[in-house]
């Protein structure tokens, strides 16, 4: 069964002569969510990205979207949109120029180009610039031209190729925010390339983590980040602690770790060092086997009982919180 | 001294001294010279300093300067219009076609190997080529598309403008090639993700964008086609004119106050060209 707006990837492969960017990926994308394919670089994730927007042919396999094949049919035609890294506004064009640009390709007339574009500003809140050229606007409102451009198409997927990257901390967050609410007016598919967690975790419905070409888990974002199945997964998304204990490997959220006194916890440690993070304290302590383990504290909770580099302590959690990786 | 060489004012004036003196010395001495001598009053047998319009007002009294200056004009458009669609061609397929950056310097480097010689050897070489037994007459023959040699192909003003084209068209790639370089890929991606097809692309983004690059090459071109005499001699074997063979001739002749005061309305007509150019077009950014 696919349903309208059902994005699919069946056995997607891409290769640079001998080297394998996304290797037989699989993977169904919730119609009309947030979708964040995560990943570090040199992953495959922007390759994938690329593929299903048609700058980059597919090797092997097929892109579904709304039930038909559309991964070798040019970008426009695909019913999707895509918004650059760097933006890629059209330096030489007006705000409402670029925005109306796919209509001027479609041969609509200069007046009523206008109007559309004129509505989508609108939607982005960047009325007031349209007469501007890219150069004159800030990052964040470049952002917004570039997704109004994207938008003007009436795409069912909109494709982000790291689109917060460009911006300083303040603004990502504040755009973030802006994207999630959009992606809920609109009701379409958003997908979109990170390497930040915090990003994905924070926008994500569902979170696809990438590795080496292959998906390593895909799942909501809580999913995820609470569940990962894998040593990468942990590692990556942070907060984890990747513990080999006789049983396997096992992961365990920095939170999740108590600290007790010495033989009262599951395991003795020695503290290595303590960071002080402002909302928490993270304390790093080894523990036998020279295996490192991080306990985030609340704030309060370590001054009521503060522990020095040194110190001997115990490390205590609830075994449901310990999951156990595959690899 | 130490402290005058650490005010600021003076070594920036000191700085900007090599170069001033030498444009000075070079470029504005001799300028000033040719305005001057064009007042100058010549006899057949004698130059006279004086300040007098005579010079002036011999030349554009006479038709001859207009049929010159037009001349000039239209070489300076026909070579302008054929490097311009040369030029570009080379230099999308260098910038665009070729992917990997070091096939795209050798193929530069390519282009260049021409101007390793000079521009008169390169001209004279189209001579046996072009002549009445020359080798495209002879093939032309051979093929049988013509029964006797074509005569308009030397010395006329096809020959004219075929060299210029050859010796000048490196100058308008060169610019050209510059600009399409550091236009950002992703802008075509996204145009054509917008649905804008080859033409469409070429047309709103590549053409647009490049402009600095075309009235830079422009300049160029127009400038060194003004200017030259050596091409029209060579190349119309004496039969056509323009405003460097007009002041070469003066010179020949010593009548050097004329051929001064057609220089200086050459130096004119020239600024005046490249100020309505600029007009058009902000190079500002390329420079």
């Amino acid at each position: 069964m696919t349903a309208k707006h059902d994005l699919e990837l069946v056995k997607v492969t891409k290769r640079y002569g001998p080297t394998v960017a996304v290797d037989a990926i699989k993977h169904r994308f919730q119609p009309s969510s947030y979708t964040c394919l995560l990943g570090p670089s040199g992953c495959g994730k922007s390759s994938t990205l690329r593929m299903i927007a048609g700058h980059e042919s597919v090797t092997e396999g097929a892109i579904l979207l709304s039930g038909r094949d559309i991964s070798a049919l040019p970008p426009a035609q695909r019913g999707t949109a895509m918004m650059f890294q760097n933006y890629a506004l059209f330096p030489h064009l007006s705000v409402l120029d670029n925005v109306a640009f796919s209509l001027k390709m479609k041969g609509v007339d200069v007046k009523k180009r206008h109007t559309k574009a004129g509505e989508m500003l609108e939607l982005v809140d960047l009325t007031a610039l349209a007469d501007r050229l890219p150069d004159q606007l800030s990052g964040g409102q470049q952002q917004r031209v570039a997704l109004a451009r994207a938008l003007i198409t009436r795409p069912e997927v909109l494709l982000l190729d790291e689109p917060l990257s460009a911006l300083d901390p303040f603004l990502r967050t504040r755009m973030r925010g802006e994207l999630k609410k959009l992606q809920k007016e609109l009701g379409i598919s958003f997908i979109h390339v990170t390497h930040g967690q915090d990003e994905a975790l924070a926008l994500a419905d569902e979170i696809v983590v990438m590795n080496d070409a292959v998906i390593e888990q895909a799942g909501a974002a809580r999913d995820v980040f609470n569940a990962p199945k894998t040593r990468f997964v942990a590692q990556f998304m942070g907060g984890h602690n990747v513990i080999a204990l006789p049983e396997g490997h096992f992961a365990i959220r920095t939170d999740a770790v108590a600290i007790t006194a010495p033989q009262k916890g599951r395991l003795d440690a020695q503290v290595t060092a303590v960071e002080y993070q402002g909302t928490h304290v993270s304390l790093l302590s080894r523990i036998t086997g020279d295996q490192e383990i991080t306990a985030l504290v609340p704030e309060a909770e370590y001054f009521t009982t503060p522990h020095h580099p040194g110190d001997q302590i115990g490390l205590h959690w609830d075994a449901k919180n310990l999951h156990q990786l595959t690899a | 001294m130490k402290k005058l060489l650490e005010n600021r004012n003076v070594t920036g004036w000191l700085m900007v001294s090599p170069l001033a003196a030498i444009l000075l010395v070079f470029l504005v001495m001799p300028i000033v010279l040719i305005v001057i001598v064009s007042f100058w009053r010549a006899t057949e047998f004698s130059i006279i300093p004086a300040l007098e319009w005579d010079n002036y007002a011999f030349l554009f009294g006479s038709p001859v300067t207009y049929t010159v200056f037009l001349n000039t004009f239209k070489y300076a458009f026909i070579t302008w219009a054929f490097t311009l669609v040369i030029g570009f061609t080379v230099a999308y397929y260098l910038a665009f076609h070729i992917r990997s950056l070091t096939w795209q310097i050798a193929l530069f480097l390519l282009c260049t190997i021409p101007f390793w010689t000079s521009n008169i050897i390169r001209m004279i070489s189209w001579i046996p080529f072009l002549g009445r037994n020359g080798i495209a007459n002879t093939t032309l023959m051979s093929w049988g598309v013509i029964d006797e040699p074509v005569e308009w192909l030397l010395f006329s003003d096809f020959a004219v403008i075929l060299a210029f084209v050859h010796l000048y068209t490196l100058f308008m790639v060169v610019p050209i090639f510059n600009t399409m370089m550091r236009i950002d890929k992703s802008l075509i991606e996204a145009a054509r993700d917008a649905g804008a097809s080859g033409a469409q692309i070429l047309w709103n983004v590549i053409i647009p964008l490049t402009k600095p690059g075309i009235m830079i090459g422009t300049i160029f071109v127009v400038t060194l086609v003004m200017g030259d005499f050596i091409t029209v001699r060579f190349m119309s074997g004496s039969q056509s004119a323009n405003v460097g063979r007009l002041i070469s001739n003066d010179i020949a002749l010593l009548q050097y106050p004329s051929a001064s005061a057609t220089a200086i309305v050459l130096l004119a007509t020239v600024l005046i060209t490249i100020g309505i150019l600029l007009r058009f077009v902000d190079i500002r950014k390329e420079l």
